[in-house]
């Protein structure tokens, strides 16, 4: 189940920790990875620990020059793109009244835009193999929203409006387009909050732990699996029954 | 027939899995032929991986019957 030996996956955002782990499962499954990623001293210490089939793509997503040209630099390296995780994305918190345009801006630009210009790219070479898998990393606040994200959680409904959006069109091709919606998930992001904070959020979460990056691996390589063919334009919500949706 | 027309038809019939003979000057991808709007999508991908050229998406808009094809291929390349 879940063989993905022979195929090739773009995974955005792998110098994180969900980005790193979602790489990893899938590469763990015989995937070729190429990992994506502005800094680059963590993708090569990554692709290191992985060994052969991974190659490092460094991007900066608010480039959009640069992002048009991942897709080719990433099929040149891995000879395709069967599988695009878009998992890159970045927050500029503020309350909604002091939300500056810069904000809200780069927040769409880099986590909503950079996606739409990625799924574009790999597109083609989808159609022609008649087969693709792409997953939108997106977030439980972009059904639930969050105070302070108002920009973070726009760009992250929108991914899903987008996903589904794609997904009619492709369906016919054998490419499907899905999302996975994280919860509260145990990142270098969680680790800054005290126990304070960590106790009143984790109240709300009915299996009373925070989730693992290795969960969200786990859920997207399903989504990129062959066995997922007839899930399409969904949303696979990873939160520990945080909210159920 | 020229051999750009050759060309064009047998894309047209591997792609939209229709007879040769009604691959005609004036057949329509979307009116006579079947094809949804992605499948003119994917002839106008395959036209320029074929022919080596870049068709733009104004230009591509123009293209809707065999012989449009046969016509825009045959002065770009």
């Amino acid at each position: 189940m879940f063989d993905l030996t022979g195929k090739t996956a773009l995974v955005t955002g792998a110098s994180g920790g969900i980005g790193g782990a979602i790489a990893k499962a899938l590469h763990g499954q015989g995937a070729t990875v190429g990992l994506s990623g502005t800094r680059e001293a963590p993708l090569v210490a990554l692709a290191a620990e992985l060994g052969a089939q991974a190659h490092v793509l460094p991007c900066n997503l608010s480039d959009a020059a640069a992002v048009n040209a991942l897709p080719k630099q990433a099929a040149e390296a891995m000879g395709s793109v069967d599988i695009l995780v878009n998992n890159a994305g970045i927050t500029r918190d503020n309350l909604f009244m002091r939300m500056s345009d810069e904000e809200w801006d780069t927040v769409l630009e880099i986590n909503l835009t950079a996606a739409m210009r990625l799924c574009r790219g790999v597109l083609r070479g989808m159609m022609k193999a008649r087969w693709g898998r792409i997953v939108n990393i997106t977030s439980i606040v972009g059904s639930t929203g969050n105070p302070g994200q108002g920009n973070y959680a726009a760009a992250k409904a929108g991914l899903v409006g987008m996903s589904k959006s794609l997904a009619t069109e492709v369906a016919t091709r054998g490419v499907t387009v899905n999302c996975v919606a994280p919860g509260f998930i145990e990142t270098a992001m969680t680790e800054k909050l005290n126990d304070e904070q960590k106790g009143n959020i984790l109240v709300q979460v009915p299996a009373g732990r925070m989730g693992t990056p290795a969960e969200i691996g786990a859920a997207v390589t399903y989504l990129s699996s062959p066995e997922a063919a007839y899930v399409t334009g969904a949303t696979l919500h990873v939160n520990g029954g945080m909210a159920m949706l | 027939m020229s051999d750009i027309a050759d060309r064009v038809k047998k894309i047209v019939v591997e792609h939209l899995s229709v007879e040769e003979d009604k691959v005609i000057e004036n057949a329509s991808f979307i009116d006579d032929l079947g094809a949804d709007s992605l499948d003119t999508v994917e002839l106008v991908m395959a036209f320029e991986e074929e022919f080596g050229i870049e068709i733009p998406d104004d230009a591509a808009e123009t293209i809707q019957t065999f012989g449009d094809a046969v016509k825009f291929i045959t002065e770009a390349s």
